[in-house]
């Protein structure tokens, strides 16, 4: 277990950043829900983002894959790197950049389609396969990562929606991985599924790190503990703390995060 | 006494009930309203509605059915040969009645005595003129059997109207001193409210429920008089529509394709108009418009809906039909004769289409804001764009529920007539030029029925059989309409 552990600690020093972002601000109308963020998040990493309710945290990782730039009040200011390209240079198409980096929600929300056509939807979008033998072949790699294909093979017609909850998230992820991006966001993937099925989330989230890098927001800290290598504490906008998650949960240096940890703030 | 009158009786008995039992209740509580069952205010509405409530319910009943009681008993001293005959027999007593009532005229403007006007005979006074002279004209001069039978009558409704007052108010009486006599601190007023206030509540289901049940029987009815004289293969088959009124002599056509060929056609061009349009403003309104635009455009668009249907004939009469004249007309621009006259199913189904846009469009666009916000998000976060988006998530999301709005749509379509009356013309055919005047079978009842032909010829009771049927197709519509919208939300529930 300690062995483990050390190994980890030095796969992770030889990360490569794959997010930088600095002084990052945004804002609703007037509201200021953003303060001068930075954060450097590694490739092949669990980075779990937690705190209070309302402090921002889904904000800032619908900063990564510009989703706030479907909400007609958000601006964002700042920079915002991946792999060292600014993703908010007028250059970048952000429909291509959300292709790169996908995001599981809250809440499952498979389209009312098949199983099959759920994951086929971004490859197909996005032009990735050139045939249906391809195409079947991304489907289904894409259930097998997301540890679905064993329950889904056998009715990949069947509608998504007619899915278990758990089994509806881990398609979502695969809809999401079945566009071959480098980041996967997961806004609380867990916080609508029952302890097994979360259970099973999370352990696939632990298998996705070999490919991807992976950011979760998530509301329960064991679950942070339990996948994550990094965590960022995020308080009323202001990113109070961010350090290896055994370092976060043991040995906080900000007493906000002490307490959060400890369960005075909340 | 008039029915006025004693309603007004009933509703001071009521209202001296009310403050009496109220009194009651608090004296027999010994003036501590917290000993009695029920606020006292109870007990007050508990006595008025027992005061009221069944009178009225009598004097409702008394005047329907004591028309009809004299009826029958004048009836009754008809000759049998008059009284056989049913047209005759009404004919007879509409004659009666019109006397009666004007003897009553003459009597209440002074011109009569009432004894004079009880003992009047035909032979010495010439009674059309001096009916006439108080404004009640006759269309022929009275004989003396009606002049009796109008006397007779004269003499039941009086003695009905003296019954009438006793028995209204008696039951008013007797239903307050009931609930006064069951009044003291014990007596669950309460409860007994709370059970009126319920049965108000069904009685108004009922109003609604009942009419519709009657609508239909009478349509049912009639329906079936019409099939007594009318082949129901000729009709239901028949290619031909030709009416010919009584005047003219020779039988009638009455064959009901085209007219509902019409119909469908009409109403089909109208859908070729409303539903595209309709769906893009609400897929522009529910997805891409601003909220400024959409707080302007939206109600704009419901402002559409709220035209009545008269103006939009107007528009189809003056404005379209001879645009479309100048198009595609004799002389027109493309010189391709198709038109021989402004009213056209053409006219008629884009003017019909324009007044559904906006019964197609806010419908849908209920719909599709009903489409969850984590579907859109689910597509924009895979790197979809706003249109592909809309195309492959939202609107099949939404199809059932936009397929229910256009089949709502589709049913107004069917129904409407006085777009149809004013620009698709009045000749019934069979063709399939948009441009060739046609005519639906909303138009065709109306110009069966407007005009004085009898009201019992198969010209006029066709009338019935295209309502039922038409009735029937409207209602197959809804109901798939609101089963395949409900489905839907089910869905996301
Ligand atoms: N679409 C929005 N419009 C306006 N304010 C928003 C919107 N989304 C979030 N906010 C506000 O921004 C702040 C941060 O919200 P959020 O990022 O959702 O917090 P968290 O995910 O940490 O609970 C909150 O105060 C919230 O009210
Ligand atoms: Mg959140």
């Amino acid at each position: 277990m300690e062995d483990m552990y050390h190994m980890d600690r030095a796969m992770n020093g030889l990360q490569d950043i794959k997010i930088k972002a600095t002084d990052v601000n945004v804002y609703y109308g007037d509201m200021h829900a953003i303060k001068d963020v930075s954060v450097e998040i590694e490739d092949k990493t669990v980075t779990a983002f937690i705190g209070p309710s309302g402090c921002g945290k889904s904000t800032f990782l619908r900063c990564i894959n510009r989703m706030n730039d479907t909400i007609d009040i958000c601006r964002v200011i700042g920079d915002i790197r991946i792999d060292g390209e600014d993703i908010y240079d007028p250059k970048v198409d952000p429909v291509q950049l959300r292709a790169k980096v996908g995001m599981v929600f809250q809440k499952p929300n498979p389209f009312p389609k098949s199983i099959y056509d759920n994951v086929a939807y971004g490859p197909k979008i996005h032009g990735l396969a050139r045939n249906k033998a391809e195409l079947d072949e991304i489907v289904e790699s894409s259930l097998r990562k997301a540890a679905l294909w064993n329950e889904a093979k056998d009715r990949l017609d069947s509608p998504g929606t007619g899915l278990s909850g758990g089994q509806q998230q881990r398609l979502c992820i695969a809809r999401a991985i079945a566009t071959a991006p480098e980041i996967l966001l997961m806004d609380e993937p867990c916080s609508a599924l029952d302890p097994i099925a979360t259970a099973q989330v999370e352990e696939l989230i632990d298998e996705l790190r070999q490919s991807y890098s992976v950011v979760i927001v998530t509301h329960s800290m064991q679950q942070a503990a339990r996948v994550s290598q990094k965590t960022a504490f995020f308080h009323l906008g202001n990113l109070v703390e961010f350090d290896d998650t055994d370092k976060i949960f043991t040995n906080p240096q900000d007493p906000r995060t002490e307490s959060y940890i400890s369960g005075r703030i909340g | 006494m008039s029915s006025t009158f004693i309603f007004l009786i009933v509703l001071v008995l009521a209202v001296l009930g009310f403050f009496g039992t109220k009194q009651r209740a608090l004296a027999s509580g010994g003036g501590d309203r917290r000993t009695l069952h029920s606020l006292p205010n109870y007990y007050g509405i508990n006595a008025a509605l027992a005061a009221a409530v069944p009178a009225l319910v009598v004097l409702a009943a008394w005047l329907v059915v004591q028309p009809i009681v004299v009826d029958r008993v004048i009836g009754a001293e008809l000759p049998a040969a008059t009284a056989e005959d049913r047209g005759a027999r009404s004919l007879v007593l509409a004659d009666v009645r019109r006397v009666a009532d004007g003897l009553d005229l003459a009597v209440s403007q002074g011109v009569m005595s009432d004894g004079e006007a009880s003992n009047l005979s035909a032979d010495s006074n010439d009674i059309r003129e001096r009916l006439g002279a108080v404004g009640v004209a006759l269309g022929s001069d009275v004989d003396a059997r009606t002049l009796r039978l109008a006397q007779d009558y004269r003499d039941y409704a009086r003695l009905g109207a003296i019954l009438k007052t006793i028995v209204v108010i008696a039951v008013a009486v007797i239903g307050l001193s009931i609930a006064y006599r069951m009044t003291d601190k014990d007596f669950r007023a309460r409860n007994y409210v709370e059970r009126a206030v319920m049965l108000l509540l069904i009685a108004s289901a009922s109003v609604a429920v009942l009419t519709t049940v009657g609508i239909i029987l009478s349509l049912i009815f009639n329906t079936l008089a019409f099939f007594d004289s009318f082949p129901t293969a000729d009709f239901f088959f028949g290619t031909r529509w030709e009416p010919s009124f009584s005047g003219r002599g020779g039988a009638s056509d009455l064959g009901f394709l085209p007219l509902i060929w019409g119909t469908l056609f009409i109403s089909f061009i109208a859908l070729t108009v409303a539903v595209p349009i309709g769906l893009f403003a609400a897929i522009y309104l529910s997805e891409y418009a601003s909220n400024t635009v959409r707080s302007i455009a939206k109600p704009m668009l419901e402002v559409l809906a709220g035209i009545p249907t008269i103006v939009y004939g107007l528009f189809a009469l003056l404005t379209v039909g001879p645009l479309l004249l100048d198009v595609f007309g004799n002389d027109g621009i493309l010189g391709v004769n198709w038109m021989s006259g402004g009213t056209a199913a053409m006219t008629a189904g884009l003017v019909m289409g324009i007044m559904l846009i906006p019964f197609v469009s806010s419908l849908s666009d209920d719909i599709i804001n009903a489409v969850p916000q984590t579907m859109r998000d689910g597509s924009l976060g895979l790197g979809a764009t706003h249109s592909e988006t809309v195309k492959q998530v939202i609107l099949p999301a939404a199809l059932p529920g936009i397929v229910g709005a256009i089949l709502l749509a589709a049913s107004r379509a069917i129904g409407e007539t006085m777009i149809v009356v004013l620009g698709a013309g009045a000749a019934a055919s069979l063709s399939l030029n948009p441009f060739e005047a046609m005519t639906t079978v909303t138009a065709k009842i109306v110009a069966q029925l407007t005009g004085d032909g009898e009201f019992n010829s198969p010209e006029t009771l066709v009338a019935f059989a295209l309502g039922i049927t038409l009735f029937v197709i409207t209602l197959g519509l809804n109901v798939a309409a609101l089963y395949i919208v409900r489905k839907y939300r089910e869905q996301y529930e």
